[in-house]
Order: structure tokens, then sequence, then C-alpha cells
């Protein structure tokens, strides 16, 4: 202290002022950050989508935009649904641990009925959309291991027709399935999970 | 360096006058003293050392063709790629400032990159030039950021989808990602919204930040001075004007043999422009003259080749946050340089064995993963992929070790000259 200076209330009062400044600059950012967040319109747009499956023919697949994604609807014939257990052994997920669907689809053939699966056709690596490869014994995909699925050319992601992920390819997870219920026999809504079955 | 306490009127400038009038209320004349014609720089100066000026011209062209494609471009989902049509068939010379932009992009990454290679090879990132570099590496990444906001607006498959690709990285980390990935795209897949700011972000607050470091970065190195081929600091031998005895002022020395690589440069660019504005899918790929789509993704997604060694990396590892750290690293420890370097000489020329070999392995990795990057990620790519990113990596973490066992040679005192 010199000249009559306290250096200490002036330092005090520079840290206050400091301080002060930086919760104020916190405040004035939240607004800022905040409006990068989905808006009010595009929170709107991502409503559910209603599919009729009714038409759908066994062992074909329906595709429908739901936010912006492809959401596959497969009717898997019963042979279908019956090699799944095959395809436990190659796939990293077999029980569907990782929480990848809602509780009702936490099962073998990952879906509400066991024939129709509903997932989003969007690759668990990098979000590629991956190809239907539903012919068994493709060479290029394994020959004889393979029992028909998805193959993502992207990164060469494969996974079985329960969209579980095979084990040793890039993406980590098995392919979402989207909230979804049904409002009757065979009218699927994409997006809402009331009235699971 | 700070010369000219100089309020005085300069010789042949006195009488007063608009000019003088100037002077006195702008330290014009201090400006031109302390960064041109009193900045001295080495002497010994070689080819290698144009492509900083290089890089501004690339800056400029960027940013004055960038300005007029903005009057004719509309960044939303629904108009973006026939705005971009648009420029190309119906504005008189649109397709001449589009295919400068979009050339310019690759040329500004090719001399950036040689750039860089300019100062591994020198050593003008060890002590005092840490910062120049650390400020050099901040201009290589909001340049790759730049890039990669550009990328999204002609709103093209593969803009559509290598933008998917990148922002979902963010996704790989542990409990924030999703939010984060939503919070970035402010939608829930790549939308209008993400569009409208990827064009904000690359229109106004990019380029600022770019500016800015750009400035730091010649400031820092006209504080410290530039290192030259024989990395020996001209400072230490001052004639008794005070000035180095190994250096010309910047202006008009080198000024003038910046301008024949300016010409260079141009006819190299008009080249491509007129002639080989895609690059034959290397600079504009093929993809992406059709519109963006959401349902339906390319066979085969590829970056634009100057992002390519980095994506290979991430490609190699069958995992994904893995991939994603990977890639991130590839990019961070490029910043630790000065600090891994621990070679008591600067200059390849005085560096021995050792270092030579590690900086060829080097140059053939990063050049090899660029080209794997380009490729399908399968089979013996993957594992070419692997082999050269353990070197890539090797060549900076072995570096501690490797540059301290080396043999070197003494530099001499003074620059020297090779014909």
């Amino acid at each position: 202290m010199s000249d009559g200076l306290n250096l200490g209330r002036r330092r005090f009062l520079g840290v206050a002022t400091g301080v002060t400044s930086a919760i104020g600059a916190a405040f004035v950012a939240v607004p800022f950050l905040a409006s990068w967040k989905p808006s009010a319109r595009a929170q709107a747009l991502g409503a559910p989508v209603e599919v009729d499956i009714g038409k759908l023919d066994v062992g074909s697949m329906l595709r429908v935009e739901w936010r912006g994604k492809p959401v596959w609807v497969l009717k898997r014939t019963p042979e279908m649904v019956e090699q799944l257990q095959m395809t436990d052994e190659m796939v990293r997920d077999p029980e569907s641990n990782e929480p990848q669907q809602p509780d009702y689809a936490t099962n073998r053939h990952r879906s509400i009925k066991p024939e129709v699966l509903v997932v989003i056709g969007s690759c668990t690596h990098l979000g590629c959309s991956p190809m239907p490869r539903f012919e068994a014994g493709d060479p290029a995909l394994g020959g004889a291991e393979w029992y028909g699925g998805f193959f993502c050319a992207c990164h060469g992601s494969k996974f079985d027709l329960a969209g579980r992920v095979w084990r040793g390819v890039p993406a980590p997870l098995n392919l979402v399935v989207p909230p979804h219920s049904y409002i009757d026999e065979s009218t699927v809504l994409v997006g809402v999970d009331t009235g699971a079955a | 360096m700070s010369a000219a306490s100089n309020k005085e009127p300069v010789v042949g400038r006195q009488g007063g006058g608009l000019y003088d009038w100037f002077r006195q209320r702008f330290p014009w004349d201090q400006l031109m003293e302390d960064h041109v014609t009193g900045y001295y720089a080495p002497k010994n100066f070689n080819w290698w050392y144009v492509f900083g000026s290089l890089a501004m011209l690339a800056l400029i062209i960027q940013i004055v063709s960038g300005i007029f494609l903005t009057m004719s471009y509309k960044p939303s989902a629904e108009d973006a790629f026939s705005s971009v049509e648009y420029i190309m068939r119906d504005v008189e010379w649109g397709w001449l400032l589009r295919y400068m932009h979009s050339t310019g992009a690759s040329l500004f990454f090719i001399v950036v990159y040689v750039h860089m290679f300019r100062a591994l090879l020198y050593g003008s990132y060890q002590k005092p030039r840490e910062l120049i570099w650390i400020f050099g590496m901040l201009i290589y990444l909001s340049m790759s950021a730049e890039a990669f906001f550009g990328y999204l607006l002609p709103w093209g498959q593969m803009s559509y989808w290598g933008a998917q690709v990148i922002v979902s990285l963010f996704g790989a980390l542990p409990v924030i990602g999703e939010p984060l990935v939503e919070w970035i795209r402010g939608d829930y897949f790549i939308s209008d919204v993400t569009l409208n700011r990827f064009f904000a972000l690359h229109v106004v607050a990019l380029p600022l930040v770019l500016l800015g470091l750009v400035v730091a970065h010649i400031l820092a190195l006209h504080e410290v001075g530039s290192n030259n081929p024989d990395g020996v600091e001209i400072k230490k031998h001052k004639g008794p004007d005070g000035k180095p005895l190994d250096g010309v002022p910047f202006h008009p020395y080198h000024t003038v043999k910046d301008l024949p690589a300016w010409v260079m440069f141009s006819l190299v660019f008009a080249a491509i422009v007129f002639f080989a504005p895609e690059m034959g899918g290397y600079f504009l790929e093929h993809a992406n003259f059709e519109p963006a789509d959401p349902l339906k993704t390319p066979d085969h997604i590829a970056p634009v080749w100057y992002f390519t060694p980095f994506y290979a990396i991430l490609r190699a590892i069958p995992n994904k946050l893995g991939g994603v750290l990977a890639m991130g690293a590839a990019m961070f420890v490029l910043f630790l340089l000065p600090w891994l370097d621990r070679s008591p000489v600067r200059s390849i020329r005085y560096k021995g064995p050792i270092f030579k070999v590690a900086l060829t392995l080097f140059v053939i990795s990063f050049i090899m993963l660029g080209w794997l990057g380009l490729q399908p990620a399968t089979g013996v790519y993957t594992v070419l992929a692997r082999v050269f990113m353990v070197i890539y990596f090797a060549f900076f973490l072995l570096m501690p070790v490797y540059s301290k066992i080396d043999t070197t040679k003494t530099p001499p005192d003074r620059i020297t000259y090779h014909g």
C-alpha cells in the first residue's frame, strides 16, 4: 500500500467486476445457444406417421419417411423369423441389451408382432441408409453364413433381418426401432408408443 | 524492429497536403515500416517460401468470388440446388464465379498443405515460433470447418450425405452425443434449418474468424521474425544500422519474388477453372450433380480429397467412438509438434538420417491415407489404412525419441546459398 492506494480493494473490485460480467455473459449466451435447438415448427414437422400395411406382401418391405429418416416396415415370412435363431451367433447384441428399441421390441425379432419389423433404415455407424439383401447365401456377404438382412455399402456394415448388427463391422449398434404402435390390425403409427401390444 | 519515430515529414513528401493530413491521424507509415518495407526477412528464402503469400492470394480469391456467389445463391432446401444451377446457366459469368470458388477451395488446401510441409522441412515451428504454428493450425482447422459448411450449400447428394456423416460423428460422444447432434442440426435430420445455419457460418462467422487468425499468424511471425532454409537466426548478426545482415526488406525484395509465384499460381488456377473445373470428380464430386435426397444414400460416400487422410483414419478403426477419437487425435497431434521435436537443429539440411527417413515415411503415409480415404472401406484397403495410420502417429509420437538420438550436423553461423 503506497500513496494511499488500497491495492487489496482494487483487486477485489476488479475480480468482482470480472465475475459479475462473466455470469452476465453466460446468461446472455443462453438465448443464442438455445436458438439452435429444433424450433417449434421443426418439432411439429416431426409428428407421427400412419402406415397402412394391409396391402403389403409377405416378404416385402415398405419405406416411409419419419423425421426425415427412412423407416422400413418389413413383413417377414415365417422362414425369415425362424432364421433369426441362426444369426444369434453372428450378431453383436442378440438379446438387444443396448437401448436401441422400446421395451416392447426387446426380443429376438425386435418387433411387436413377430412378422412385422419396423426399423429406422439409417446405419448406426454414420447414418448411411443400408440396402436390403434378403437373398440368403449371397457370396459377397459371407455365402452360407448369410441368411438375408441389410448391408450398408458406405462402410460395409451388415445387419440381420431383425436389424441386429453383425460382429466385426464398423456399426456399433443394432438398427433403431422407432417408437410405434398399431392403430388396428393393418395400420402402424410410427412415432407414438400408446396402445403397444 | 520498430524504427521510425518519424512523425517528421519524409523527404520528398514535404509540404502538407492530403497525405500529410492523413498520416498525422493514422499510423500508416509505422504500419508499412513494421510489416512491409521495414520487415527484414532472410535473404536465402527459396521457392518453398512463396506458399504463405499464395495462401493469402487463395483467401482473397475465395472471399471475392464468395461474396458474388452469395448474391445469386438461396440458402433453403427448396431453392439451394436450383439456385446453383441458375448461377451456372443464367447468371452472366456465374459459371466462372462458381468454378473460381470451387477450384479456389481445393487449391487453397494444396497451398496450405505445402506451406505446412515447408514448416516441417525447416523446423519453422520450433522455439520461438510455436505460436505461429499454433495460429497456423487454428487457421487450418477453421479452413476445414469453412470448407465443410460450404460443401453443404449446393445441396447435392454428396453435400447432404457428407454432412450427415460428419455431423453424426459428434453422436459418438457418450451421453451428450445425441442431443449435441440435434442441437447442431436444429432438427431431427439434416434439413432446411441446418442448411440455413451452415450458410450463416460459412459466409459470416468463419470468414471473420479466419481473417482474425491470419492477422494473428502474421503478427506473431513479424514479432519473432521468419525462419529460413538454414534454420539460423538472422537477428544474431546485425549491421551498424541495427538491421540483420542476412535479411532484406520484405518489400521490395520478397514481394518481387512472390509476384512470379502469384503469376504461376494464376496460370494453374485459370487452366483448371477453364479446362478441368471438376478435376475428374476430385474437386467437384459427381454425386453432387444430383439434388439431395434424405431417403437415398449414395453407394459410396467420400469426402472431398483434402479431408480424405483423416477420413481414412476414421474408418480404419472398427469402433465408432474409437474412430472419431483417432481422427481427432490425428489433427490434435499436429498442435503438439513444437514440443515433440527435441532436435537441436531446425532445418532438414542439418538434421540426421533418422529424421529424413521419418519425414519421407510420413509424407508417403499421408498421401496413401488420402488415397485410401477415397476407396471403399473393405478388405485390403482397411488393412492398408491401419498400417499407414500407425506410421502417421508414429512420426509424431516417436519424435521426442528419434529427434534426440539422431545425428545432426552443426548449422552455420550465417545463412548459406545453394545455387
